[in-house]
């Protein structure tokens, strides 16, 4: 996982839950089967018009509900760049670092436009809105999982830890 | 320095005398659990990739209760790769069709006082219930727990909620949870976790406990604890479990992020409306409200004296002719018990229909899902978009009690109404 991510943002509210952006009922599809339905309860069209690469920016509490990564596995699959917002639900925000999903908080997200073009650096914390000009502070990556994010997620760092090539 | 129950068993899984609030922790797992819907299937590559061997058989639960029965031939080939897992792997506890799994996981005992308890599911919380630490985990985080048995946490700060004094007639453990999510807010324990205690906790059965602890993942927080007494320990010896018990406490100079004081005689019945399980209203200010399904059940509401309430509500009357009532025990265990007791004739003959224990149309998997433009007053513990269906419905949230009175009327409907004289002396002078 790279640690700066560059793309055009999709703007999204408050309490995006996992089951706006992976439904119950369609769990047990393939991933490609589900991925057409994913945030469709709030934006019907979502899985058309995204391309590899674009950013979703949030309100408050994105990824509540559900510890279900096939929330995560739905964005991987539509290539999402990574997900900025005001604060993330705890499990979300765990899952999304263990498959290498880029994830960061900001204070105040109301500042960044849809179609924005936004930089991310992850290990400075950075978020740079290259439409407006822009350079705002976000979090950054726990120092503890700097490793884990550089390796590209969970499996590949337990595959270091475990001695497995 | 004190320090809070969650702290002492995060201390004691990684192996050190004292651990507080913000620490990174690498602890030893004592129970991991997954379903199937979020087990096996999806950890199965990347668990063989890393070498394919478990860290201990013994402490690995897997409960199919997502898809079963199975709706569609995508829901049967999950069951069935979990069902040839398990046996593969020779697990000694796999169950299936027997209920949601976090209600299986405490009745066969899996669940003590003490214990880190990790599971693919944000519900595993209410295993908090027992005293235990319980959280959600995703099945990537779950790779690496089947490998090594360990993972890392964060040590999470504690919002105390204390309730005291005496439930009023017709008001539950869950109008407590509701009122408190709506107090704190559903992100506002993020990272944290709810310690429940006072006297109106102490009074509570332990049904009731863990409505309170499944619920905890509502406001955001990583678990929900109550301090273990003696009915815990009488539940698990009622289990068959023979060892010592660890009667974890918060210290009395533990730190808390914030406390909360209640009294709960003033508490009303509580409904949480759509769609978010904070957007919480008394039932006066929603009662009338038309509905199309009700729902009696799920591992938030669904054990036995969930369905003794609603039977007592709901005998010698019909369900209103305009909606389906589904009752669904939390478990097999459960069924069986309410069957004896005769719970069972009054709920169909009041016009319910019984379905099999499963977590079922709460999560929209299974047997009850809802269509565009239909509203369902439920017992479980989630009222999100598109939860129990159609992203275009509405689902409310209540006590069994309320959600019985509802049936009766077919609209919301406030519990009191319908609660016999006689149970409004037990309730008082329990």
């Amino acid at each position: 996982m790279s640690f700066i991510i560059r793309g055009r943002v999709w703007k999204y509210g408050d309490n995006i839950n996992t089951d706006i952006i992976s439904p119950g009922q369609y769990m047990s599809l393939p991933v490609e089967k589900q991925a057409v339905h994913a945030m469709e309860a709030i934006d019907p069209s979502f899985s058309e018009k995204v391309q590899p690469g674009d950013i979703l920016v949030a309100g408050n509490n994105f990824g509540s509900g559900s510890s279900r990564e096939t929330a995560q596995m739905v964005l991987k699959y539509h290539q999402i760049g990574a997900i900025v917002a005001n604060s993330f639900a705890r499990i979300f925000y765990r899952n999304s670092i263990n498959v290498g999903l880029p994830v960061v908080e900001m204070a105040d997200t109301s500042v960044i436009t849809e179609g924005d073009e936004v930089e991310i650096n992850l290990l400075e914390g950075k978020i740079i809105n290259h439409t407006k000009g822009t350079e705002h502070k976000g979090t950054k990556l726990p120092e503890h999982l700097i490793e884990m994010v550089k390796l590209g997620g969970l499996e590949p760092y337990l595959a270091k830890k475990l001695g497995i090539s | 320095m004190g320090m809070t129950m969650s702290e002492k068993i995060l201390a004691k899984a990684s192996g050190q005398a004292n651990v507080k609030a913000g620490d990174i922790v690498w602890v030893k797992v004592d129970i991991a659990m997954m379903h199937d819907l979020l087990g096996p299937w999806l950890v199965d590559g990347g668990f063989r990739r890393l070498g394919g061997k478990l860290f201990d058989k013994e402490k690995v639960v897997v409960v199919s209760d997502h898809c079963t029965p199975p709706a569609t031939v995508q829901q049967a080939d999950i069951l069935k790769f979990t069902r040839d897992w398990s046996r593969n792997q020779e697990l000694p506890y796999y169950y299936e069709f027997e209920g949601p799994c976090h209600q299986v996981i405490v009745e066969h005992g899996h669940v003590r006082p003490g214990r880190l308890i990790l599971g693919t599911d944000s519900h595993t919380c209410m295993a908090g219930g027992l005293g235990a630490f319980a959280t959600g985990i995703g099945s990537t985080e779950m790779i690496g727990v089947l490998l090594t048995g360990e993972t890392w946490l964060k040590v999470p700060e504690t919002i105390k909620v204390v309730w005291d004094g005496q439930l009023p007639h017709g008001v539950y453990a869950k109008d407590i949870v509701l009122k408190t999510i709506k107090d704190i807010g559903h992100a506002g324990a993020t990272y944290q976790t709810i310690e429940f205690s006072g006297s109106a906790i102490s009074d509570l059965s332990m049904d009731e406990r863990l409505v309170l602890s499944n619920m905890a993942v509502e406001a955001g927080a990583k678990t929900g604890l109550i301090e273990p007494d003696q009915k815990v320990v009488d539940y698990l010896r009622s289990k068959g479990v023979t060892e010592e018990i660890d009667m974890i406490s918060s210290d009395e100079d533990a730190i808390y992020s914030r406390v909360l004081y209640y009294n709960a005689s003033e508490l009303e019945p509580q409904v949480a409306c759509p769609h978010e399980v904070d957007n919480v209203h008394a039932v006066s200010s929603v009662e009338g409200k038309a509905v199309d399904q009700v729902y009696l059940g799920s591992c938030t509401n669904g054990r036995i004296s969930d369905l003794r309430i609603a039977a007592q509500i709901l005998k010698g009357k019909k369900i209103s002719k305009n909606i389906r009532c589904l009752v669904v025990p939390a478990s097999q265990h459960v069924w069986m018990q309410a069957n004896k007791e005769g719970i069972l004739d009054i709920l169909t003959e009041a016009g319910c229909i019984v379905n099999m224990p499963s977590c079922g149309a709460c999560g929209g998997f299974t047997s009850g899902v809802i269509g565009a433009g239909e509203v369902v007053m439920s017992s479980s513990n989630r009222n999100f978009r598109g939860r129990m269906g159609s992203p275009k419905g509405e689902v409310y949230l209540g006590s069994p009690a309320a959600v019985a009175a509802t049936a009766i009327e077919g609209k919301i409907t406030d519990p009191r109404k319908y609660l016999p004289k006689e149970v409004m002396v037990n309730v008082i002078h329990h």
